[in-house]
Parts: structure tokens; sequence; C-alpha cells
């Protein structure tokens, strides 16, 4: 052999980085460093009971009356997109919050961190996108902030809003409740918002027709809590995706999903960006999309309500509870074998080839 | 989804597992090259599919993967200079160095930016002509012409502000390492479809005359791979060792020899070291001195950064297919995407992070029988 390769002895190897001691990008993704962020700083600070739960609202009991309660920031770039705004995602994505909860959304706060020198215009066109979205999904916004803070320290514009709504007594969804035989939902494509929102993104432009799912949920949530008493529990497939919400639920119900790859809808403007930019649909963010785990035998009632809402015309089985891989989500290919659909460490990224 | 589902269908594929179970009277151990069709693979779950005595070692085909420690030291300290702005593909910023990652660097106000193609970097260049914008290059044969179109294009332009990191490496170097190993076992090879797509694959007719192992350009889809597969064992169980193609959509004899042409004008081979193997005697790529304007090497002075790879994992091992991932008592528990002991952890086409990823119940599920 020509080569000075070093093949027969064992080489190599870097050593691990030493755990980070500070924010990285890939602590906001909603996979397993957040997590980790969450159990290790944030939540042993203020543990509770309700916060405990870790549903996307608490539910609470104020003098007989079930609130349900929930906060969200959005610092998305860009701030316009095909589909929506960053306030028209404000809006629906507290309001989905507040729905996964079965509540029935009333109130939000409006708090909004501006940079300097962005424009009026830029903020006139977010307000009207918020006061139309909040018309549509029959919120109000009664209480608000403004901060702003130097050129440079914001990324023109954040939004946090928080919600109230009210929950009614004979309703119980929660991410420990799904049990093996139950039957996951969804209510139709998936991956529309991300890929919109990679296609718009510096250095990523691409050209695709795909436009965000951003909508509020709660009009489909009562039109199914309204069909059947047998929905275990409800959530949106927002950051993390479709994979994310389910093995949270896995995890939390001590179950197992397993999904069938052939019924996850899917369009081909998503599917064709996430063969060429080498993502999987499964992780990319949805923002008027939900899952629902349902007792067998309720799932015909509930799905023929939720193909009635126009949101959810697309709704179908795709998947079941076992108890085979407790705390993982498996995948039926459709090839007929079976892999796992993991929660990501951070971000998705573009791979290279 | 119309050109893909065709490529998925589980009847056809079960007829070529049929076929593959009539076709091989013994046990082979076969090697796909590419990361891209390892992550296949794996998704998909084919190696489950096959004929027991089939057996598929995992190359070393992940440029994330193999890309030298010291490489991703130089991009680095370059990406910490307050005047730079690194560029580079979306994964390699995960992929740790000696002590930090590009993410890291980025969190402490390093200027790190992902695209998916250098043409973005070279735009953000002119839009940008304070900063001294360093595109961070690497990859196999596939991702070589058009970084070397954007290193002629910012030539052409006299963009004085765009630089490139180049660390390319070459898969027939590598080939001749594994076969030329003494501990090698591997019987036949899968080819790399993209990098033959550029390369085409007349250059692998000379491997297989020094060698006589057969070899099967393969495409990325499930049904290219299982035929791709089918034809490797045709020819082992036949006393035949050719070059043939099963990904014929993309891959040619020539290849393209525009992109070859392009990539020559700026490109030489050289020597290189690859993460998790060593040196490789010409396997790598390099500007060439007509080029050297561009080469951010020389212009941040990091030719000396050197670092050495402490022995600690498998690495080497499971890149030459003598282990299998889940061999590594390291695996899944101190070895895991968030925190690689080495290389093929570190990019979802890496062999251990694709078992991690989609296989790791199986594990489980033979530890609680």
């Amino acid at each position: 052999m020509r080569q000075e390769t070093k093949l027969d002895i064992a080489l190599n190897c870097p050593v691990p980085i030493a755990a980070t001691e500070s924010i990285l990008l890939g602590h906001g993704s909603g996979g397993r460093m957040s997590a980790k962020l969450l159990r290790e700083i944030l939540l042993p600070a203020l543990q509770n009971p309700v916060l405990d739960r870790l549903d996307d609202q608490a539910i609470v009991d104020v003098d007989g009356s079930r609130i349900a309660f929930t906060t969200d920031t959005f610092v998305v770039k860009p701030l316009f997109f095909p589909g929506g705004d960053i306030g028209t995602l404000a809006v629906n994505g507290t309001v989905n919050d507040l729905a996964m909860g079965g509540a029935k959304p009333l109130f939000l706060s409006l708090a909004l961190i501006l940079e300097e020198g962005l424009p009026f215009d830029t903020l006139r066109r977010v307000m009207e996108s918020i006061r139309v979205a909040s018309a549509l999904a029959g919120v109000v916004v009664v209480t608000g902030d403004t901060k702003v803070v130097e050129k440079g320290n914001g990324d023109g514009l954040f939004v946090n809003t928080s919600g109230i709504g009210l929950v009614s007594s004979d309703v119980r969804l929660s991410a420990d409740r799904a049990r093996p035989g139950d039957l996951v939902l969804l209510s139709g494509t998936i991956g529309d918002h991300g890929i919109t929102i990679l296609s718009q993104r510096e250095g990523l432009e691409f050209e695709s027709a795909v436009h965000s799912d951003t909508a509020a949920l709660h009009g489909l949530v009562a039109d199914m809590l309204r069909a059947s008493g047998a929905i275990r529990c409800l959530r949106d497939p927002t950051r993390g995706g479709l994979s994310s919400s389910l093995n949270e639920i896995a995890e939390r119900s001590n179950v197992s999903i397993e999904l069938q790859e052939s019924a996850i809808p899917i369009r081909d403007e998503v599917q064709g960006a996430c063969e060429m930019l080498g993502l999987d649909p499964l992780y990319v963010a949805n923002e008027g999309k939900l899952v629902a785990v349902v007792e067998p035998a309720a799932e015909e009632s509930i799905l023929e309500a939720m193909r009635q809402h126009p949101l959810g015309r697309d709704a179908r089985i795709i998947g079941t509870v076992t108890d085979s891989h407790r705390g993982m989500v498996t995948l039926r290919t459709r090839l007929g074998t079976s892999r796992i659909v993991d929660l990501l460490s951070g971000d998705q990224l573009p791979r290279i080839c | 989804m119309k050109y893909l589902d065709e490529y998925r269908d589980e009847k056809i594929a079960r007829g070529i597992v049929a076929e593959l179970g009539r076709r091989a009277t013994r046990p082979w151990v076969l090697m796909e090259i590419c990361g891209g069709q390892t992550h296949t693979l794996m998704r998909y779950g084919i190696d489950e599919m096959l004929p027991a005595g089939i057996e598929l070692v995992h190359g070393p085909g992940c440029p994330v993967c193999v890309t030298s420690l010291e490489t991703i030291d130089k991009a680095i300290e370059i990406a910490s200079r307050p005047d730079v702005t690194l560029i580079s593909y979306g994964d390699m910023l995960r992929v740790p160095g000696s002590r930090t990652d590009l993410f890291h660097v980025k969190a402490q106000g390093g200027d790190v930016r992902v695209v998916y193609s250098p043409t973005e970097a070279l735009k953000f260049a002119r839009a940008h002509p304070a900063r001294k914008v360093v595109f961070f290059a690497i990859g196999f044969e596939t991702t070589a012409p058009a970084n070397a179109m954007a290193v002629w294009q910012a030539k052409r332009e006299g963009l004085g502000n765009f630089s490139m990191l180049a660390s390319h490496v070459l898969v027939p170097p590598a080939i001749r390492a594994l076969l030329g190993s003494r501990r090698n076992r591997v019987q036949g090879f899968i080819g790399p479809g993209h990098v033959c797509t550029v390369m085409g694959y007349r250059e692998y007719e000379e491997l297989i005359r020094e060698f006589r192992v057969p070899i099967v350009v393969g495409g990325f889809e499930p049904l290219d791979l299982l035929e791709a597969i089918l034809m490797l064992v045709k020819q082992l169980e036949e006393g035949r060792a050719e070059v043939e193609n099963q990904y014929v959509r993309a891959a040619s004899y020539e290849g393209n020899l525009l992109a070859q042409k392009v990539l020559r004008e700026v490109f030489e081979v050289c020597d290189r070291k690859w993460r998790g193997i060593g040196g490789i005697r010409e396997s790598g790529l390099n500007l060439r001195e007509e080029y050297s304007a561009f080469d951010a090497d020389r212009i941040f002075g990091t030719e000396g950064v050197a670092a050495d790879e402490p022995a600690e994992c498998i690495s080497a091992e499971v890149l030459q297919g003598l282990k299998k991932p889940m061999d590594c008592s390291a695996f899944g528990t101190r070895c895991t995407p968030e925190n690689p002991l080495g290389a093929p952890m570190v990019s979802s086409e890496g062999a251990c992070a694709a078992y991690y990823r989609y296989r790791r119940h199986a594990l489980t599920a033979k530890a609680n029988r």
C-alpha cells in the first residue's frame, strides 16, 4: 500500500466539550436542550404543582372558576412572511396555547420590545394584524406594555402576549393522560409554517408556493369537545414540530406512540423543500395544527367533527398509543420497517449534501 | 410525492429483498460510502429488511464527521476575530474542535452564519465590504465545484474581502486506504452517487484493477440502495468485480465535465488528515497558488494550528466497518449527539448519530428481552 494511512491503529476522536455555561441558540429549539434548560435552571427555582404539569397553559381554580393562563414570546425573522406576520402569530399562538387546555380564550395582554430605528410603518402593519387576528379569534387585548431597546439590542420587534380563558368543569386535557390503545389524530398537513419561514430567511432563500398555516384553533377544539368527552390531550405542534409534541406526550404519559409514515399529510412543496435542505418535516414548526390523543371508539365522532371545521378538513388518524417502547415515539416507515422519531438535540440544521 | 414515492415503494422493496434472499448463498460484507446513504439506510430501516447474511458497514463518507480537528480549530480561531464573518453549511456549527465549537463562538459574539450555497456567502461579501467574509468550505467532490466557482467568481470581481477556508476530501483515496488496510473486511462498495454525478465513475475502475472488488454507484433513496445491494451481491456471487452504475438517472461515466473543469481550475490535490482515520496521501483539495489571495488559512495565519486527536472512542473501527456503533460502550450514554465523543456522532449523517437517532429502540428491545 502506498499511503501513509494509520488505519491499523485506533486513532482519533475529540474530547467532548464541557457542558455549556452559557445560552446557545439550540436552547430555544424546543428539543432536548430546551428541556434540559427548563429542568436544570428554570423549574428548580419555581417548583409548584401547577407549573410542574408543564402543559401549554396553566389551569388554576379561582373561586370555583377554572381559569386557563398562558404566555408566549415571539421572535420571528423575518417579521412578515407569506400567510402572516409576527402580529398574527402572537395572537394565534397564545390563543392556541389556551385552546389546547380546552379553554375558551377571552383576554390577551400585549408587550412590545421595540428596537431603536424600527419604522412606524412596520409597527402599524403589525398592530393592524394584531387587531384583525384578535377580532377573528374573538379575544380582546386588555392590557399592554412597550419598551424600547438600543439599536443592535433587538431584532426590530419582539412581541409577548399572555392570555386568559375559561375551562368548563368537565374538560380534563393533559399530556400525562394518554393510555395504550388510544389513537392519535392530526388536524392537517405538517411543516407549512416552518418551511415558509425558512424559505424567507437570509442566505437560504428559495422560491416556494407554501405559506404559513397560522390560525386560531379554539373553534376547532370547541367542536371536538362538543362531539366527544373522550379526548385525552391536545397539543399544537409548534416549535420542534409534531415529533416534539408527541415525544412530550409519550414521556409524560409513559407510553409509546407508533406513527404510520404514510398517514401523515405533507404538502408536496413542504416535502420537496425538506428533501432539498435535508430536513425532516416531523420536526418542522406548525402554527395552525393540532394533534389529539383520543380514546378508542371515540375517533369516528371526533374526526367527523374535525372534518366539518375549515381548519380540520384534512384530519386523520396518524398513529396509536402502545406500551412497547415506553417514552419513545416510533414510526412505521413506508417500507414496513420501524424507526425512532427522536427528540432533537437543538435546531434542525440544513445538511451539507 | 411524485418522483420520490416511486423510490420508496414497499412492494418493490420486498421484491428486491426476496431476490436478494434467493441470490445470496453465503454471507457478504458491503459498505456504503456516503453519509447520506447511511442516513437513508437507518431512516428506512433497510438493514432490518436484508437477509441475515448480508451485512452493511458504514463508510467514512460524512464530510462533516471526517473534517479534521485542526481544520475546525482554524475555523474557530478565524470566526473569533471581531472583523470576520464566518459562513458555513449548517451542520458544521455543531462539530466540536479541541476546545469549543462554532455555536459557542457565535454565543460569545462571533459573527457566524449559515447558508445553503457558497454564492450566498459571495452575496454577503459584496453587501458588506467592511467585513472580512470567510466561507468554510468542506465536503467531498460533490460540494467542491460550487465552492470553486465562488472563489473563481470572487477573483474575477476582485472581491478583496472574501476568502475561503477550504478542506475538501476525495472519495477514491479513502476507499484505497480502506482496502489497503490489513484489517479490511469489506467485499463490495456502494459507490457515492452524488460524488459520481460530479466526477463520473471512471476513476473507480482503477481501484477495481488494483483490489478486485465490486463497486456499484448507488443513489440515496431506499430502492436505489436495495437495488445497488442486489447488484453487488450478483457480482459477488458470480465472481465478478466491476464498476456498475445503479444511479443512472444522475451519475454517468464521465460525470459533469464543466464542474470538473472549474474544480481543477481552482483546487489542487493535497494530502489530507481525516478525523477518525488519520492522514491519507493525496486525499484532499486545497486552493491553487493562483488563488492564494483567497486562502483564509494564509490570510489569517492559521497554517500552524495543530491538534492531536486523543484516542478515546472507537470511531476508527466504526469508519472502517470493523465495529458497529452499538459495540461502543459509550454509545448513547457518554456519547450522544448533544455531547459527541467522536466524529460519527457529530452530524446526522455520521454512522453513530444515525443509529442513535433511528435505531435506539431496537437496542432497548434487545436489552429488555
